[in-house]
């Protein structure tokens, strides 16, 4: 009998460890609650709470000066906040791995998140970003990791767009 | 509001900043864009600062992100009261996140400095280490005269930190002094002389 695969999250977390990622800089979002349990509790990586995503690409710029990798997990709206900050990871060619749980994508209860989950990958690469969309369990561990050998050999800014139909649309009920 | 004021502020910005790297060692230093970048390069062009022409509301977080990566260097951010304005929510994850060795200066001549001198919040009733004390930070302080400036250098460039500090300085326009601008080079020139390797 072969082990049960472990979810999603835990598998994204490994391979931010099989990376070197030291700094993870988040603003939270409920598709991505397991990964930033994984990283406040790992000795390894320094989880930073941001209060608007931009801050992000600049923590993770800095870190990279300072020989550190990073990664930075956000839900799509808060795409819409980084387009300027990406200015900094062109012009720099800083290596830069955002993983971006999507909202207003499938199923949404919520349609004020609709109109920025539509258009989180064009936006993303009109700011020069390479996007990976993952739709199914079983392919967000080799998603992730070629979006961070790319981020992190290149260097390049890459996303992986973490759909709502992996992640379970929101269900708005206590 | 007072636009006058600070046309009256005795402290000369390249002066504070040619002051406050003067002895900079192996300290490392992140520039925000515009004045603090010129003021900076008027000092000495440096392989270990990394100075922002553009990412208005960057220079507080980049120097976070250095410092935890760095914690045995010195980190100084450098920056204007325009660009630490756009960035304030960096206030409050500095202080939680708690870096020992990052001081950051707001150089605040309370304008917008590259567009024609308008007014900044810093003009009116703003008062930025105010705010940074009220997120945490265990050392601020304003500095408005030589003296102050003397007083306050130990404290900026080896104090268990993290520090911030806001300098009034005159407000005039002055001459550009501009670093290299392309900020692959820039990164790549400071990991270098950092690291060994870019």
């Amino acid at each position: 009998m072969t082990e049960p695969m472990p979810a999603w999250p835990d598998r994204i977390f490994e391979v931010l460890r099989r990376y070197d990622v030291a700094q993870v800089g988040f603003v939270p979002d409920a598709g991505h609650s397991r990964l930033i349990e994984r990283c406040a509790a790992s000795n390894e990586v320094r989880a930073v709470t941001l209060t608007t995503e931009e801050e992000g690409i600049a923590l993770l710029a800095g870190a990279w000066l300072g020989g550190r990798r990073g990664a930075l997990l956000m839900q799509s709206s808060g795409v819409g906040n980084c387009i300027n900050m990406l200015s900094l990871a062109k012009n720099g060619r800083f290596p830069l791995l955002m993983l971006v749980t999507m909202r207003g994508q499938w199923g949404e209860f919520n349609p004020w998140q609709v109109p920025m989950g539509q258009i989180t990958e064009e936006v993303l690469r009109l700011a020069g970003v390479i996007t990976f969309a993952v739709d199914a369990d079983a392919d967000v561990e080799a998603t992730v990791e070629a979006a961070a050998r790319m981020a992190f050999e290149g260097p390049a800014a890459t996303a992986v767009l973490l759909s709502q139909r992996l992640i379970g649309a929101k269900a708005f009920s206590r | 509001m007072d636009m006058g004021r600070a046309k009256t502020y005795p402290l000369d910005r390249r002066a504070v900043v040619a002051a406050l790297l003067r002895d900079r060692g192996d300290m490392l230093v992140v520039t925000g864009l515009g004045a603090p970048t010129w003021d900076a390069t008027a000092a000495g062009d440096s392989a270990l600062t990394y100075p922002l022409w553009g990412a208005m509301g960057a220079a507080a977080m980049m120097g976070l992100g250095l410092a935890l990566a760095q914690p045995e260097r010195r980190v100084l951010v450098l920056t204007g009261d325009g660009e630490m304005l756009m960035g304030l929510g960096a206030l409050t994850g500095i202080a939680v996140e708690w870096p020992a060795n990052l001081s950051l200066v707001v150089l605040d001549n309370e304008r917008y400095g590259e567009t024609g001198m308008q007014p900044t919040h810093t003009a009116g009733s703003v008062d930025l280490p105010g705010m940074a004390a009220a997120a945490g930070w265990p050392l601020t302080g304003t500095v408005a005269d030589q003296a102050g400036l003397e007083a306050a250098l130990p404290a900026i460039l080896s104090a268990v930190g993290p520090v911030f500090h806001s300098v009034k300085v005159k407000a005039e326009e002055l001459p550009l002094a501009m670093p290299p601008k392309d900020g692959a080079f820039l990164k790549d020139r400071f990991r270098l002389a950092l690291l060994g390797t870019a």
